[in-house]
Parts: C-alpha cells; sequence; structure tokens
C-alpha cells in the first residue's frame, strides 16, 4: 500500500516487537509488556494479533484469519482484508496451507504443524485478573507463583455448583511454571495448546502484553484429581457435515426455538463436507438432549 | 439454509461502508461542509481532538471530525492512528508556558496581580440563553482591542514561590518517559502520569476532579491561574547545538493551588496539582489539575482510598480509545464463548433439577 510499510507497522516498531516476542518465547506463559501501537482498527478487535502477525509475516508467508473458527465471520474479513492490502501476502481459509494463522476465540480442529505459527486475539492477558484487579499485586503473584487464590475460586465453583464454572479462557498452568490465560477459546480447545508442534503466540494490544507458549510444551488446564479438567462441548452432530467431535456453534433457526448445531471450524467443516460427510440438515427440537 | 443469514460477511462490509458514506454527506441539496469551518467555527471541538488524539494539526483533527460525522472519540482515534504512523525526528524542548502570547489569564487566588485579569473569549458569564438570531447568521461586531502586553505575565506560582509559600518544581527529568513508546507499569512516576491525563477523556477527568470535591480523595484546591494562548515550540537538532522554534502551538495551562502539608522537617507550605492541555480546553486542564492531585496522595501521606487517588484506575481507565474499543468490541461475534457458558449452564441446571428430584 502506498505510503505504509510492508505489513503497516514500520520495522523500529516490528523490531520492538519481534524482541518481546524472542523473551516470550524464552519465558512460556510470562507476560512481556510492549511498547503497543494505535492501531487503524480498533482496541478490542485483535489490534494486539494484528501487530504480533504484523511483525512476523514475510512475503512468502499464507496466512488466515478466523474469528469464532470461521474465516468469513465480519472481523475475520476486515483483518484479512488489512494484511491482503498493507503486505500483499497470499491468504487462504485451509488451516494446512496457512503458515501464520490469526485467531480470535477458537483453536482449529486440525492438528497445526512445527512449520506453523497461530497467533491469538488476547482481550485480557492477566489471568488473575478477576480475583485481582491490581496489576502492580498480579505481577507479584506471577512472580512468586502464588495461585492459591485461582484454586481457591475454582475450589468454590465446586462447592457452589458442583463444578467448574469456567467454560471459556479456562486458565492454564504453563511449562509447569506460569498461570496463562489461554485467551477466551472455550475450554474445549484448552488440550489443543497442550504439546503442540506449533509455536503459539499471544497479543493484547491495549493491555500491552505479549506472551507465548513455545512449540512442545506443557499447558495444564487447571483442576483437581478428584475433579479432573473435561473439555465440554455440545453433544450433538454436526447438521452439515455430520462431525461427532468437532466444536459446535448453535444456531436458532426460527422463532419456535428449534437449533441446529453446526461446526464452528468452517475450514474444517468444508473439508469434511468435501471428502462425502453430509449431515441431516436437519435442526433438532430440543438444545438439551 | 438458515446457517447462510450470519455469512456473507465480506459484501456486508463493503455495503455497510458505502452506506456509511451516503450516511456522512447527508442530503446532498445541502452544501458539504469544508475542513476550513470546521477548523474556524467548531474550534473547542478541534481542540478537544487534538488533545485527546494527541497530535497538534488542526487542519488534520478537522478532516477527522469531518469524517466521524462529528463523533469526537471516533474523531480523536482516527488521529492517534495516523499519529502512530509518523516519523519521530526528536524530542522538543520544555515548552515555557511562562513566556505564552496570552489570550486569557486569571487567577481565582489574587483579586489583581502583576499582568492583571483577562478574561478573553470566555463562556463563563454568559447567560446560557439558545440566540436566535446566530441561527440566522451574520458577522458580529467587532471586538474591543487593547494594548499586547509588552513583557511575559508573570505565573502566579512565581508570586507565591518567591514568599516560599508553595512547594517548588518538581525536578525535570532530563529523560522523561514516553508512555506512546513504552506501556504503563506500576508505580507510575508523575512524567508518565500527567502525559496519561494530558491524552486522557475530558469526562472522565471532569467527573474523576468532580469526585474529589464532592469528598471523594478531597484536595481543597484553588484555581491559582488558567492561562490560555499560545507558546513556541523548540527543537535543537543534534548538527546545530541549539535550538531552533519550529512554530506555536496553542495551550490551556491550569495551576491548581492545593491544602498545605507540613512534616516535621519540613515547614507547611501550599502542593499543586497540574493541567496542560493542547487548545483552548479549560475543564480538562481544572479536571486534569484536581486529577493530577489526588493522585499524588501518597506522596504527601494521605490516605488514599479514593478512585480519584488511585492510580491504577485513574491512569488505566483514563484513555477513550482504549476504553471505547474495549467497551465497543462486546459487539463483536462472541458466540462461541455464549455457547460454552449455555452448554455450561445446562449441565448446572440438569444436576439441579436431578437433585431436586431425588
Amino acid at each position: 500500500m502506498i505510503g505504509y510499510n510492508f505489513a503497516y507497522l514500520d520495522e523500529q516498531t516490528k523490531r520492538m516487537i519481534r524482541r518481546a516476542l524472542l523473551k516470550a518465547v524464552a519465558i512460556p506463559g510470562h507476560q512481556v509488556p510492549f511498547g503497543s501501537r494505535e492501531m487503524p482498527l480498533p482496541y478490542g478487535w485483535g489490534t494486539g494479533g494484528i501487530q504480533i502477525t504484523a511483525a512476523i509475516l514475510g512475503q512468502t508467508d499464507t496466512l488466515k484469519v478466523i474469528d469464532q473458527g470461521a474465516d468469513d465471520t465480519t472481523n475475520a474479513v476486515s483483518i484479512r482484508r488489512f494484511f491482503a492490502k498493507t503486505a500483499g501476502v497470499a491468504t487462504t481459509t485451509r488451516t494446512p496451507e496457512a503458515t501464520v494463522i490469526q485467531t480470535r476465540h477458537r483453536i482449529p480442529e486440525t492438528k497445526l504443524r512445527e512449520d506453523q505459527i497461530i497467533v491469538y486475539q488476547v482481550p485480557q492477558p492477566e489471568p488473575l485478573s478477576k480475583l485481582e484487579p491490581r496489576r502492580a499485586e498480579t505481577k507479584r503473584m506471577h512472580a512468586l507463583a502464588e495461585y492459591g487464590p485461582m484454586h481457591v475460586k475454582l475450589y468454590e465453583d465446586i462447592t457452589r455448583f458442583g463444578q467448574i464454572s469456567i467454560s471459556y479462557d479456562y486458565p492454564v498452568m504453563v511449562n509447569h511454571r506460569y498461570l496463562m490465560a489461554p485467551s477466551p477459546i472455550p475450554a474445549f480447545d484448552n488440550p489443543k495448546m497442550h504439546m503442540m508442534p506449533a509455536l503459539q503466540l499471544f497479543g493484547a494490544g491495549r493491555e500491552k502484553r505479549i506472551y507465548a507458549v513455545p512449540p512442545y510444551t506443557s499447558v495444564q488446564s487447571l483442576d483437581f484429581e478428584d475433579h479432573p479438567f473435561r473439555a465440554v462441548r455440545a453433544p450433538h452432530t454436526c447438521a452439515l457435515c455430520n462431525a461427532r467431535d468437532s466444536y459446535l456453534d448453535e444456531v436458532v433457526v426460527d422463532d419456535t426455538g428449534r437449533r441446529m448445531f453446526v461446526c464452528s471450524d468452517t475450514d474444517h467443516c468444508e473439508t469434511r463436507r468435501e471428502a462425502g460427510h453430509e449431515g441431516t440438515g436437519e435442526p433438532v427440537a430440543q438444545a438439551a438432549e | 439454509m438458515a446457517y447462510v443469514a450470519v455469512k456473507g460477511g465480506e459484501r456486508a462490509i463493503d455495503n455497510a461502508h458505502a452506506w456509511l458514506a451516503e450516511d456522512r454527506r447527508g442530503n446532498p441539496d445541502i452544501p458539504e461542509i469544508t475542513l476550513e469551518q470546521i477548523q474556524a467555527q467548531q474550534a473547542r471541538a478541534v481542540d478537544r481532538v487534538m488533545a485527546e488524539g494527541a497530535l497538534y494539526d488542526p487542519g488534520l483533527a478537522a478532516l477527522a471530525i469531518k469524517q466521524a460525522q462529528g463523533d469526537l472519540i471516533e474523531a480523536a482515534f482516527l488521529l492517534r492512528a495516523y499519529r502512530t504512523t509518523l516519523p519521530r525526528f526528536g524530542y522538543a524542548e520544555p515548552v515555557d508556558t511562562g513566556a505564552m502570547q496570552i489570550r486569557r489569564r486569571i487567577s481565582a487566588v489574587f483579586k489583581d496581580l502583576p499582568g492583571g485579569q483577562i478574561l478573553g473569549p470566555t463562556y463563563d458569564y454568559t447567560h446560557r440563553l439558545l440566540d436566535f438570531a446566530l441561527a440566522a447568521g451574520g458577522t458580529p461586531p467587532a471586538a474591543a482591542l487593547a494594548e499586547a502586553p509588552g513583557e511575559p505575565v508573570m505565573p502566579v506560582y512565581t508570586i507565591l514561590r518567591q514568599e516560599g509559600m508553595i512547594e517548588p518544581d518538581s525536578n525535570s527529568d532530563p529523560d522523561p518517559a514516553d508512555i506512546t513508546r513504552e506501556p504503563l507499569t506500576f508505580p507510575a512516576t508523575r512524567d508518565v502520569r500527567l502525559q496519561t491525563l494530558a491524552r486522557g477523556d475530558e469526562g472522565f477527568l471532569l467527573a474523576m476532579g468532580y469526585s474529589t470535591q464532592r469528598g471523594w480523595g478531597g484536595t481543597h484546591p484553588f484555581v491559582g491561574e488558567i492561562r490560555v494562548g499560545e507558546v513556541t515550540v523548540e527543537i535543537t537538532p543534534p548538527e546545530l547545538g541549539f535550538p531552533i522554534d519550529i512554530g506555536d502551538v496553542t495551550l490551556t495551562e491550569c495551576q491548581m493551588i492545593n491544602q498545605f502539608t507540613g512534616s516535621k522537617t519540613k515547614p507547611p507550605q501550599f502542593t499543586r496539582g497540574y493541567g496542560l492541555v493542547f487548545g483552548h480546553a479549560e475543564r480538562k486542564a481544572m479536571g486534569m489539575a484536581l486529577v493530577d492531585r489526588a493522585l499524588r496522595s501518597e506522596e504527601f501521606n494521605e490516605d488514599a482510598t479514593a478512585p480519584a487517588q488511585n492510580p491504577e484506575f485513574v491512569l488505566y481507565h483514563a484513555d477513550n480509545i482504549e476504553g471505547t474499543g474495549f467497551v465497543e468490541h462486546l459487539k463483536l461475534p462472541h458466540y462461541v464463548d455464549f455457547q460454552s457458558e449455555l452448554e455450561s449452564l445446562r449441565r448446572m441446571r440438569a444436576a439441579a433439577e436431578k437433585e431436586a428430584a431425588e
């Protein structure tokens, strides 16, 4: 794009972000403050992820952008267009074809490889923020690995509800050391982060933090021996591709409240349909069977 | 199929932008507003956008206001996003507000003082009656002219300082922080706090300042001085080694005088809160000065219990670009998370119903 550098950010800014990324990779799960810039998209729209993508993107990369698992949600379209315009890189909706995947709220169902990087958009990088709003204090808690309050919160959930009530942005322990917010992905996706071959980068633009999980790193969802972590999905099959193991979106199809369940990962669903899998195409009467 | 209805984002975005452009222009039978008109006749809006956009450029601020249909936070955001792309040539010398070309200068603590009270173009004593004659338009009669003061108008602070009645200027840091390059960390030094407040939201600073007056972290303020006018901006290019004038900016400065403190080692003296804002923006400069003083409570061993005295609370929430982004991002799709909440709630309700039945 005329008047702007490759991938929008100037090279000095990219260098600053890359330095923060290197530090983040060296200390898995640790939040590294960085000089986050105002981007031409609003805070909350993925400015942290966009800045990371801009800093790592090369001319031969192929970019995939998803929001809620889908390539064609409005925000994913907007971010993909931004990079197509400012960097001129190839884009794709196919997970295996992408070298860089920027995501909001999902991890693709297709297993990622060593030669891929996944960039998460993060609204709130501090996993302790709901327990302790003061950042000076949470910084100290991380330094001392003082994570008791989080375990107490989970325990209180079990005593009140009989189960842990957190269903997304479910806290994880990275490399047995740092408590980390996985970003608001459903807890269903958490196990995919564990020992993932791909590099995982996390950008929080408004909160000005970057963190990372290097390839093949331990990522454990917090739980108790007698209340092990469970990855929960809607107990249905995809109405389009008949998948029984993918994460499902719940779509209300008429005013009697009938629901249709379909794969949230649109590429996964399309690939399955191309391979001949077919769902019923029918809604279900009751969401809870 | 119903599912298709939530797709087609690409075309929807293009159509929305086309509609927006039409909506911005409004009725094409009415002449289009010019940037010159906005800059000249909506100057307070231009000032606010420059202050919160953290970029002194009235022409670009006018363009941003036009583009944002008068939504000033959106306009400030446009200016901010443009600002980050600009290269940095260097840092200016500290501006000398004592040498300001005064347009307005008032003090609430002395009836008269060297340099006098200069009301300038103020709304302070207007009666807030809708002026229906203004609706018809026309050129106002020329205002009376006075002689420009021959020498700089002495700041009120200097007068009080002569007697040692007020705390001195804090030591000027030769290498101040830059909040546009380094993220906020706590404890935040005063240079960081003042930079953050200077581009903070006017409404937020007003409310925070107001809260200190109503007992939430009271500072017993007096307006020592408010001055509005032009100051010269100078930079020192390394190859020259001496400062050169690169232009003028309009600033509003507020020196708030606050209740005295003292200790066993220091005699009591007045303390200060400081506000400095681009353009003519007294409300914001005053709010900023009140909040600056409230944020110094730890320095003066005051109980810090009110929101305005809490640096993390104030500094993390003063920025309306960040605030509007995060509040408005709730409009983006969250159906993956919401679905996980639905499942979680269904399981809990099923468990509770089962328990009730037993």
